[in-house]
C-alpha cells in the first residue's frame, strides 16, 4: 500500500444501504488503487464489526486499522552536567521533539506514565526488559543527553531497537550547536528527522519545513511565516495593503504570492535571500494564486487581463506568458501535479459553482473532478495520486454551507472527508512527505491554521494571534 | 516689588517738589502790551479721492489750512497745516478736520463711503461628484452568479444615461462578494462581476475608456453579518467616482 493509514469515511446512511449487500460495495465505495476485492473484503469485515455511533452522522473505518504502527518510547533526555541553563533548554528539547514524533504520525507513543522509573541517558543506562515488556512494551526506545558548556550546547541522542538485545543501535548522533532554545528546536528537529527518515520508510521527516500563510495581526493581511509545528512565527511582508495567497518556491528561496498595488491584484515575488521584492510584471486585470512547477521554472496563475480570468503560465522570471485556459467565468487556484509537473489542477465555474478541475500543463485534456456543491482550493500531493480540496458539498440558499476538506483518488475520483467538526474549513496544504494537510478553519470562532495528518486525525491549531489564513507548506 | 518701589521713589519726589515750589514767592504780573490788530480768519479744505472705496482699500485724504496753527483731524490727531495720508477706513466715515488759528476755527470734513463686495456667485447646486453618487446606482447579483440580473436592468440602463450625459466623468467598477466560498475564487468571481456590469455599460454606449474595474472579493464587505440580507448587500458591482 503506498499511502500509509489512509482512512476511508462513509456516511451511515450507505452503510446502512450496503451493510447486507456488501459485494456492492466494490463499485460503489472502494477506492485507492488498491485491489478492489481485497479492499472491499476487508471494508465489508469492518462494517460488519464497528458498532454505529448514534450521535455521529459518519463512521471512522480503515484500511491502516490493523497496521501496527511502531511502538515508541521517548522518556525524557536529561542533562550531562550541572550547568544551570541545562533545565530551560532541556524542556525545549524534549517537548519540541516529542511533539515531532506524535506529530509525524506513524509512531504510537507509549504514555510516559507506562515508563520504569530508571531512566536512561547514556547507552549503559538502557535495561532492556524494563522497556520491552508490558506495561511499556515498547519495539523502539529515544533517549539521550543534553549539556550546556559556556556558550555551546552538546545533544547525543540514540535510537535503540530494545528487542534486538544483541544489535541494539539503529541511531547515535551528535550536535553541537549555541546554547540558545531556537537552536535547541532545530537540533530536536534534525534528531526527530533522522528517526522518522529510519523508522518512515525512508521518507524525510518535516521538522525542519515551514509553513507561509496570512496574518491580520500587524493591521494588514501580510505574508508571514512560521516552522511546521507553529513556532517562531514571523512577519514577511510590509506592503501596509492586501497580500493573499504565498506559495513557496520550491528551493525556499522566494514567495510568490498576490497583493492589490495601485494597478490592481497583481502577482509579486519576495526574495527570502535577499529580504526584499524582486521585479515581477504586471500583467494588467486581475491577477491572482501563483502556483510553482516543481522544478521551481515556472509558475501557473489566475489573470483577466483579458476580460476574464483564465489560467496563465510564465517562467519564473515573468516572461513567455501564455494562456491555457479559455472559458467563460472564474478559472483560479492553479496547482502543479507534485510529482509529475505536467498536470494543473484548478477552480473553474464554466458550469455555474466552482468545481474542481485537472488538464495537461499545455491546456488539454481537461477533466472535471467534482460533480456537485462548491468544489475550491485544490491542493496536490506530493505523490501525485491525491488532491485534497475544500468542499461545501451541499451548497445553496437555506443549506448551511458548511465546508470541509475532503481527499479524492485522482485515478478513481473517489473521495473521503477528511475534516467533519463543523465551520468552514478551506486551503488545504499537504506536507512534503505526504503525511500531513494543513489549513485554515473558523471553527475556534475565529479563522487560524490547523494541521492535521492525511487520514484527518490529529487535528491541531497552530495560530491564535489575529486572523490567520491561506497556508502553503515549503516544498522540503 | 520692583514696581511698588519705584512708586515710593516717585511720590518722594513730588512731595518734595510740591514743598520746593510751594516754598517759592508768587511774581508780580507786570500790566498788558497793547493789543495787536485782529489776525486773519483760517482756511480749511479736506478731500478723500477716492472717496468710496471697497472693504480693506485705503484711499488718500488731502488738506489744506491757511491761517492755522493747530490742525486736528478726528481719529488721526494732529497733523500739519497741509498734506495727504492715506487711510484704511473699515466702515464708511466722515473725516473731520479742525483748524485753529488765531484768527478762529475752521472745520472741514470729507466722508469715505466703504462697500462691502459682492458675495462670490453661488456654487452650481452640486458638483459631478455629488450627482454621480445621486445618480448611479450599484448593481446587485444573485449568490455565485455574474451575470445581469434581470431586475437589475433598470438600474443599469439609468446608470448608463446618467453616464452618457456626464461624458467627462470616469469612474471604477467595484467587483464585491459575500463571506461565503474561498478568497480565490470570490476574487475571481468579484473580477467577473465588474466585467459584466462594464461590459452592459459599454454596451449602452459608455466608452470604455472611462471605466477601470478592480475585484474586491469578500476582503472588503459593506456588511458583515452573516445572513442573507448582509450577502445581498456584498454581491455588488458598485461605482466609486474617479477624481
Amino acid at each position: 500500500m503506498t499511502f500509509l493509514n489512509l482512512k476511508f469515511f462513509i456516511h451511515r446512511h450507505t452503510m446502512k444501504l450496503y451493510s447486507g449487500f456488501t459485494t456492492r460495495m466494490t463499485r460503489k465505495n472502494c477506492s485507492f488503487q488498491l485491489s478492489n476485492s481485497r479492499l472491499c473484503a476487508l471494508l465489508s469485515l469492518l462494517l460488519l464489526a464497528v458498532p454505529s455511533y448514534a450521535q455521529q452522522d459518519w463512521i471512522r473505518t480503515g484500511t491502516g486499522l490493523a497496521v501496527e504502527k511502531v511502538r515508541l518510547a521517548v522518556p525524557d533526555f536529561k542533562a550531562s552536567n550541572n550547568d544551570p541553563k541545562n533545565p530551560d533548554l532541556l524542556k525545549t528539547f524534549n517537548d519540541t521533539l516529542w511533539n515531532d514524533l506524535d506529530n509525524a504520525g506513524i509512531f504510537d507513543m507509549v504514555s510516559k506514565s507506562f515508563y520504569p522509573l530508571q531512566q536512561p541517558g547514556q547507552p549503559a543506562d538502557v535495561q532492556f526488559e524494563a522497556w520491552s515488556a508490558p506495561p511499556p512494551n515498547a519495539s523502539m526506545l529515544v533517549f539521550g543527553n543534553l549539556g550546556v558548556s559556556g556558550n555551546s550546547v552538546t545533544v547525543q541522542g540514540w535510537l535503540y531497537d530494545v528487542k534486538n538485545t544483541g544489535s541494539p543501535q539503529v541511531l547515535g548522533k551528535q550536535y553541537q550547536d549555541t546554547a540558545t532554545t531556537d537552536a535547541v528546536r532545530v537540533i530536536a528537529h534534525k534528531f526527530a528527522d533522522e528517526i522518522i527518515f529510519r523508522l518512515g520508510g525512508g521518507i524525510q521527516g518535516i521538522a525542519e519545513t515551514r509553513v507561509y500563510y496570512v496574518s491580520d495581526r500587524s493591521g494588514h493581511k501580510e505574508i508571514w511565516a512560521m516552522d511546521y509545528d507553529g513556532a517562531n512565527q514571523h512577519q514577511i511582508t510590509r506592503l501596509g495593503s492586501d497580500a493573499l495567497s504565498p506559495r513557496i518556491s520550491p528551493d525556499n528561496s522566494r514567495v510568490a504570492f498576490s497583493a492589490l498595488t495601485k494597478n490592481g491584484w497583481d502577482i509579486m515575488m519576495y526574495s527570502l535571500d535577499l529580504n526584499r521584492l524582486v521585479s515581477f510584471p504586471h500583467f494588467g486585470g486581475t491577477n491572482l494564486s501563483p502556483a510553482w512547477t516543481p522544478d521551481g521554472l515556472h509558475l501557473a496563475f489566475s489573470s483577466s487581463r483579458t476580460g476574464d480570468p483564465e489560467i496563465y503560465m510564465v517562467d519564473a522570471s515573468g516572461g513567455d506568458l501564455r494562456r491555457l485556459t479559455n472559458s467563460h467565468g472564474p478559472d483560479v487556484s492553479p496547482v502543479w501535479n507534485h510529482k509529475t509537473g505536467a498536470q494543473i489542477a484548478w477552480v473553474s465555474g464554466r458550469t455555474g459553482l466552482p468545481q474542481i478541475y485537472t488538464m495537461e500543463a499545455d491546456g488539454t485534456n481537461v477533466q472535471r473532478m467534482t460533480d456537485q456543491g462548491y468544489a475550491v482550493s485544490p491542493a496536490w500531493s506530493p505523490n501525485g495520486q491525491f488532491l485534497a480540496f475544500a468542499w461545501i458539498r451541499k451548497y445553496g440558499p437555506g443549506e448551511p454551507g458548511a465546508s470541509d476538506i475532503y481527499l479524492m483518488d485522482i485515478a478513481s475520483k473517489q473521495w473521503v472527508q477528511l475534516t467533519h467538526d463543523g465551520g468552514r474549513n478551506d486551503f488545504p496544504s499537504w506536507s512534503p512527505d505526504g503525511r500531513h494537510i494543513i489549513f485554515q478553519s473558523n471553527r475556534s470562532a475565529s479563522l487560524q491554521i490547523w494541521t492535521m495528518l492525511a487520514d484527518g486525525t490529529k487535528q491541531t491549531q497552530l495560530t491564535f494571534n489575529g486572523t490567520n489564513s491561506q497556508p502553503n507548506w515549503s516544498w522540503k | 516689588m520692583k514696581q511698588g518701589r519705584m512708586k515710593w521713589i516717585l511720590v518722594v519726589f513730588a512731595l518734595g517738589a510740591i514743598m520746593t515750589l510751594g516754598a517759592c514767592k508768587k511774581k508780580v504780573v507786570p500790566p498788558p502790551p497793547p493789543p495787536p490788530p485782529p489776525p486773519a480768519a483760517p482756511t480749511a479744505s479736506l478731500t478723500a479721492n477716492p472717496n468710496t472705496v471697497e472693504k480693506g482699500q485705503s484711499t488718500t485724504l488731502t488738506w489744506e489750512t491757511t491761517n492755522a496753527t493747530d490742525v486736528t483731524i478726528d481719529g488721526i490727531g494732529a497733523v500739519k497745516p497741509s498734506g495727504s495720508q492715506q487711510v484704511t477706513p473699515t466702515d464708511s466715515t466722515t473725516y473731520h478736520l479742525t483748524a485753529k488759528g488765531a484768527g478762529g476755527t475752521q472745520e472741514a470734513t470729507a466722508r469715505v463711503t466703504v462697500t462691502t463686495p459682492p458675495p462670490p456667485p453661488p456654487k452650481p447646486s452640486a458638483t459631478e461628484e455629488e450627482l454621480f453618487a445621486q445618480n448611479v446606482k450599484d448593481i446587485f447579483f444573485d449568490y455565485d452568479k455574474y451575470d445581469i440580473r434581470a431586475d437589475q436592468g433598470g438600474a443599469l440602463q439609468a446608470d448608463a444615461q446618467f453616464l452618457n450625459q456626464h461624458s467627462n466623468v470616469n469612474f471604477t467598477i467595484e467587483g464585491h462578494c459575500d463571506e461565503r466560498g474561498s478568497t480565490e475564487y470570490n476574487l475571481a468571481l468579484g473580477d467577473n462581476r465588474a466585467n459584466a456590469v462594464r461590459n452592459a455599460l459599454v454596451q449602452a454606449g459608455v466608452n470604455a475608456s472611462r471605466i477601470k474595474t478592480i475585484s474586491y472579493g469578500k476582503e472588503k464587505p459593506f456588511c458583515t453579518e452573516s445572513n442573507e440580507q448582509c450577502w445581498q448587500q456584498n454581491r455588488r458591482g458598485h461605482f466609486v467616482y474617479q477624481k
